[in-house]
């Protein structure tokens, strides 16, 4: 095995853009899994809706994918909190959650994932965008404008998510419910009101995500199972609902990811990435930047 | 019951069974019958774990593929009877189980189910590396000339693959009676209570990991023989999953009816829908079976079908 240095650089530089884009297709579940305790497995299907709302939209209208998806963030947001309330009345409520809410989101996964199939079929689908296609060149580094460009919608869904967080009074709100939602209560707020708000958050991140997937490469209904352990890696080992450790952790991974498949071959890049969750969930449960 | 008086039973029942399809003379039903028959064997196996000690299992295709791949490499090098490869693909798959229940112990509840799903990439990868078994490409099994005490083969596997699904829930009925099914209960339903208690937790878990794991095995070891074509898309197929954690969650997973009931419903209707070409004969069609069932299930009928013919039960004797 040659491990020529450009080639090494050149891997390492599109894994940190590989792994830019992940921090926004794992952002969605740092806030449910991480801070709200949902185990939403089936995030990665709502992400690959995003990708065929904005396929539709592309295809129809000629607009820009990434365009498209901040457009319909409203409706996003809306299903999470349909969701959210179903998922609330049938399990948090009776404290059934753990078990069968997992078994909830699991079935969710499939309806959504067999009615893109019946609805869209098996083919690949793709958009278009000027974005497509050119590269920028520094030295023999390359940057295809197609990584680049989600990767900094990416950076800027995270950087605003933050800022959502940290500065207003319903982000910390939510920031309090992952905390501690009796307390939460004692303050006279509504936990229930704020998770919901939260997790109809999450969702509506998935869209972005999904333009950002297809922009990325063309996708097919069944691709999202390859994010779910790949999400509650970089979810996990960033430390569950921090976002600077979710990139960090999402750029990683990405960097890994790249090099394996680079070097190795890409049908092996798939058991690092859940090696890696193996691994960490083994050893490291509270992530790189825990405790 | 006793437990040996329980096996007799159902061993009886079984016979029975499979004397009456052995009438109707029709081969097909023993195809399907065979795939029903496998996820009776998978949902009870998942059900040791998941239903009695309240752990969740997303990796059950990694066991059932780990199983089959142990009999296609055997396969390879001696020729051997279909129940020997089902031994050894069930020490495999334990002995896996073993392993992951010891890389897993700290981990609770969610983490434990993300854990499993990462197992079974993990062993994907690695088997669809591996080319002694055919890697990605799959390999070929040629099935033996002879067929031992029937006419058919498809008809043997099927008689192999009831004895296995007897003997599975003859072991889940006799775990859930004893007392290391109390001990899986106290885990289930507090494990700090009952780790403070004194019950071995720890010991219990692994205990379930293995049982689990080995009869997963057990049942896909005739899988390559049964498909005569194997690669890891389809050994390692979704539906594996999906399905031994729907089965008990719609059947009822407290007993070892809960399982049983759910398999053979839920596998029935799926080879209803595959062969009377249900929404066009799509085969993600089952998939959207399924998941629509779970979540009715999960959400109307918390006990599964066995909690709502109790919950009847009751209604009717305080009337």
């Amino acid at each position: 095995m040659l491990w020529d240095p450009q080639l090494l650089l050149n891997a390492i530089v599109s894994g940190l853009l590989l792994g830019g884009f992940y921090a926004a297709v794992t952002v969605g579940v740092s806030i449910s899994f991480g801070m709200l305790d949902i185990v939403n497995i089936a995030h990665p299907a709502f992400i690959m809706l995003g990708s065929y709302v904005a396929f539709l939209l592309n295809g129809t209208f000629g607009l820009d994918p990434i365009l498209s998806s901040i457009i319909v963030l409203p409706a996003f947001f809306a299903l999470g909190a349909l969701v959210y309330q179903i998922y609330y009345v049938a399990f948090e409520r009776r404290g059934q959650e753990s078990l069968r809410g997992l078994a909830f989101f699991f079935g969710l996964l499939f309806i959504s994932e067999v009615g893109l199939i019946l609805v869209f079929g098996v083919d690949y689908r793709f958009v278009e965008a000027p974005y497509i296609g050119p590269s920028l060149h520094l030295g023999f580094l390359d940057f295809p404008l197609r990584m680049l460009i989600p990767c900094a919608v990416s950076l800027a869904v995270l950087a605003s998510l933050q800022l959502y967080l940290s500065r207003t009074f319903m982000g910390r709100a939510i920031a309090a419910v992952s905390q501690d939602p009796l307390a939460l209560r004692l303050m006279a707020a509504n936990p229930t009101r704020v998770k919901r708000i939260a997790f109809a958050l999450s969702i509506a991140t998935a869209s972005i995500a999904g333009a950002l997937l297809i922009v990325i490469q063309p996708v097919e209904p069944s691709m999202g199972r390859d994010y779910i352990g790949r999400v509650f890696a970089i979810c996990v080992l960033g430390g569950m609902g921090s976002f600077p450790g979710t990139l960090l952790a999402a750029m990683l991974l990405g960097v890994i990811e790249n090099i394996t498949s680079t070097f190795y071959g890409p049908s092996w890049s798939p058991a690092v990435a859940f090696g890696f969750l193996l691994l960490t969930l083994a050893f490291r449960p509270a992530g790189i930047l825990g405790r | 019951m006793r437990s040996g008086t329980f096996f007799f039973a159902a061993l009886a029942v079984a016979g029975l069974a499979f004397e009456s399809l052995r009438l109707l003379e029709n081969e097909y039903l023993f195809f399907a019958g065979y795939v029903v028959l496998q996820y009776v064997v998978l949902a009870t196996a998942w059900n040791i774990l998941g239903g009695y000690t309240g752990y969740v299992n997303f990796g059950t295709a990694a066991f059932f593929a780990l199983g089959a791949y142990t009999s296609v490499a055997l396969g390879k090098l001696v020729a051997l009877p279909i129940p020997a490869l089902m031994l050894a693909g069930g020490v495999i798959s334990g002995v896996v189980g073993l392993g992951m229940g010891y890389l897993t112990l700290r981990l609770r509840g969610v983490f434990f189910a993300i854990a499993t799903l990462a197992l079974a990439v993990v062993v994907q990868t690695l088997i669809t590396n591996w080319d002694f078994v055919g890697g990605s490409r799959g390999a070929y099994t040629v099935r033996p000339a002879v067929v031992p005490l029937l006419g058919s083969y498809v008809q043997y596997l099927f008689l192999v693959m009831l004895a296995l699904a007897v003997i599975a829930i003859a072991i889940a009925h006799a775990v859930e009676g004893s007392r290391l099914g109390y001990g899986f209960a106290t885990i289930r339903d507090d494990e700090a209570a009952a780790e403070a208690s004194g019950v071995p937790t720890l010991r219990l878990k692994l205990v379930a990991t293995t049982l689990s794991g080995a009869l997963m095995g057990m049942a896909g070891a005739p899988l390559p023989y049964y498909v005569t074509y194997l690669d890891p898309a389809s050994g390692f197929n979704l539906a594996y999953a999906v399905n031994s954690i729907a089965m008990p969650l719609i059947g009822g997973m407290t007993s070892w009816v809960g399982p049983l009931i759910g398999a053979l419903l839920l596998g029935s209707v799926q080879q209803v829908a595959t062969v009377s070409n249900w929404f066009g004969g799509h085969p993600e069609v089952n998939l959207l079976i399924v998941g629509v069932l779970l979540i009715l299930f999960v959400i109307a009928a918390p006990n599964g079908i066995v909690g709502l013919i109790g919950a009847e039960a009751r209604r009717s004797g305080r009337r």
